[in-house]
């Protein structure tokens, strides 16, 4: 990392950053994948989610499905941890619950392969500012 | 529209805490970046006055106000401390921002250190929040290479670095006194306010002490603006306030909610009611320090003076629901137990006073109250509110206050009838033999821990009530419902 000389070349790191980012769930985008973002505060590594981020890295490659999976902190829904949250390329987020290797597996296969509906989707509830 | 409106939980389960990266695509030191180069401190400090933001502690002390105290007092070394030290049973909001957010806390102190004049911060974190103790490093560090924090932050000139304190895990070293006086390597026990740390704090030196979520605020009301963060909340209390959602609700979890929400839009929209379908008995704000909100007070929103106004507190956010089967004398009990543990000891009136509370709460719980220990229980509070010396034991009694306010029959029906209608305190009640049901298959005495069972085959039991512990485990194995409690 190099050091930010002044506010402008904050600024342009930030532009670079954002479209990158915003790339990444745009459909016909190249640079768009699948994003996986598993809960790794204290909480949800505490109710399992260590192995589940483990498991949709190891698999995602295995199956040959590009994704970007990512530890994120807490998502707030402490009665379904742990919780991980999908987001297709031109699709809203979507959050499961209650994720353990063998919905991550059904997760994989049924939701993010087929596009089909499954049960353990938490509905989000809060706008951010 | 949305309940929830995520202001300091806003990169919260969205960004990845170790990546700087992140935390920039998402606008973040751009606040920090504004503030040293278009504003004076004094316009910032103006900016946080006007947003309305209180200290989310507990005590709600206006932020931008305690800013420009820190600021006036004129010193060669000012410090800006970071309060993590989160203590409340149940509350860990604090702990989610810092393991999910660090560098929204980082930003924000160093934007107070431009505004006090202070070029040291300092983050008293409890030992045992060891991944927000590796995370927080590990945003310092990135935050350093990049030049956003350190030496001559974004070559603008200014310095501010940050150190990491840890404390152990006392809950007296949440108030501002005594986190300082364990900071600075002394027992961690408060002393009398003023001086005020802003005035006088870590090593005899201005301090602005924060908590995690008041700073987790600031960079928002820096790049949206006072007036769009003051549209949010009552007219006393603005934005928004993170809810440790615990207890007996169906869907337990980290809410943040505009001020001025109802307790009901909480429990029962957001939390999705009460488990099991059960009847709502009381709401536990405030921690230890807080009291009960009931029935009547679920239509009230939620803000910092209606929660004093209903006799509890905001506190730092726990709140903890009781059903029907939860026993508020017992409640009580449970908190004043957590007080007189972490009461440090330095006056009387908590160290003793919160002792004989407690005394007087085992008595009734165990049967044994009268109608003039309610009495005491209600002086003794007083005393205590009025003359212990700091927060701690000034808010030790409320829990016992609200019970009794808002529960005397419970009180009434543990001293006059011996009864505990939720069925927690042990000690009233008693495991009885049906008679008629027993068939005598013996299955109650061979598991019963104590041997108070006894009674030949195929003859109706008997329970010995001087040697049984109620535990409960003769109830459970049972096949034939013989067994009941009075």
């Amino acid at each position: 990392m190099t050091k930010l000389q002044s506010v402008t070349s904050l600024k342009e790191l930030r532009e670079n950053l954002k479209n990158k980012s915003n790339a990444l769930s745009q459909t016909g985008n190249p640079q768009s994948t699948i994003q996986v973002k598993v809960t790794m505060a204290t909480c949800g590594i505490a109710s399992g989610s260590r192995p589940v981020y483990d498991y949709m890295q190891q698999e995602l490659s295995k199956r040959n499905i590009p994704a970007r999976v990512s530890k994120v902190g807490c998502m707030g829904f402490c009665y379904a941890e742990p919780t991980i949250e999908i987001t297709m390329p031109g699709n809203k987020p979507v959050m499961f619950g209650f994720v353990d290797i063998k919905k991550a597996d059904e997760i994989i296969e049924r939701y993010i392969r087929k596009g089909e509906v499954i049960d353990g989707v938490i509905p989000i509830n809060y706008e951010t500012a | 529209m949305a309940k929830q409106i995520r202001i300091a939980l806003r990169n919260c389960g969205v960004i990845d805490p170790e990546k700087i990266e992140d935390y920039i695509a998402r606008d973040g030191y751009m606040a920090l970046a504004t503030v040293l180069t278009e504003l004076t401190p004094e316009a910032v400090i103006e900016i946080m006055k006007k947003s309305g933001l209180r200290g989310r502690g507990g005590g709600g002390f206006p932020a931008g106000l305690k800013w420009e105290i820190t600021r006036k007092v004129i010193a060669d070394q000012k410090y800006v401390v970071c309060n993590a030290d989160e203590g409340d049973p149940g509350a860990f909001m604090d702990r989610s921002i810092l393991e999910g957010d660090p560098h929204s806390v980082l930003e924000a102190m160093t934007i107070n250190g431009y505004c006090t004049g202070a070029s040291k911060g300092l983050v008293y974190i409890r030992a045992e929040y060891p991944l927000a103790i590796e995370r927080l490093k590990t945003a310092m560090s990135q935050a350093r290479e990049m030049g956003l924090l350190g030496e001559n932050i974004l070559a603008t000139g200014f310095n501010f670095d940050i150190e990491i304190r840890y404390g152990a895990g006392a809950f007296v070293c949440g108030e501002e006194t005594a986190l300082i006086h364990s900071m600075e390597g002394l027992r961690g026990e408060p002393t009398v306010k003023p001086p005020f740390p802003s005035v006088e704090g870590y090593l005899k030196k201005p301090t602005n002490v924060n908590n995690v979520e008041t700073f987790a605020n600031v960079p928002v009301i820096i790049n949206k603006g006072w007036e769009w963060f003051s549209s949010i909340g009552t007219e006393k209390s603005k934005g928004t306030k993170v809810f440790a959602l615990a207890g007996k609700v169906n869907n337990v979890g980290l809410v943040e909610v505009p001020m001025g929400t109802t307790l009901r839009e909480v429990i029962f929209e957001i939390g999705g009611g009460i488990q099991h379908g059960r009847e709502f008995k009381a709401a536990q704000t405030g921690g230890p320090s807080g009291g009960c909100l009931t029935k009547k007070h679920l239509d009230t929103p939620i803000d910092y003076d209606n929660l004093i106004a209903a006799g509890s507190m905001m506190g730092s956010g726990g709140l903890i629901v009781m059903d029907e089967d939860d026993c508020m004398v017992a409640i009580a009990k449970f908190y004043l137990g957590f007080t007189v543990e972490e009461s440090c000891g330095k006056c009387s009136p908590c160290r003793i006073g919160n002792k004989r509370l407690f005394e007087l709460l085992e008595k009734i719980t165990q049967g044994n109250g009268t109608m003039d220990d309610i009495d005491k229980l209600r002086n003794l509070s007083t005393v205590i509110k009025d003359t212990s010396l700091c927060g701690l034991g000034q808010s030790s009694p409320n829990p016992v206050l609200s019970t009794i306010d808002n529960f005397i029959e419970e009180y009434h029906e543990h001293v006059k009838d011996k009864k505990c209608r939720s069925r927690v305190c042990k000690s009233m009640m008693q495991y009885l033999v049906v008679d008629e049901k027993c068939i005598g298959c013996t299955l109650c005495a061979r598991n019963c821990p104590v041997n108070a069972i006894s009674g030949e085959r195929k003859q109706v039991h008997f329970i010995d009530q001087v040697k049984c512990i109620k535990c409960g485990a003769c109830l459970e194995k049972c096949k034939f419902n013989a067994i009941i409690i009075n």
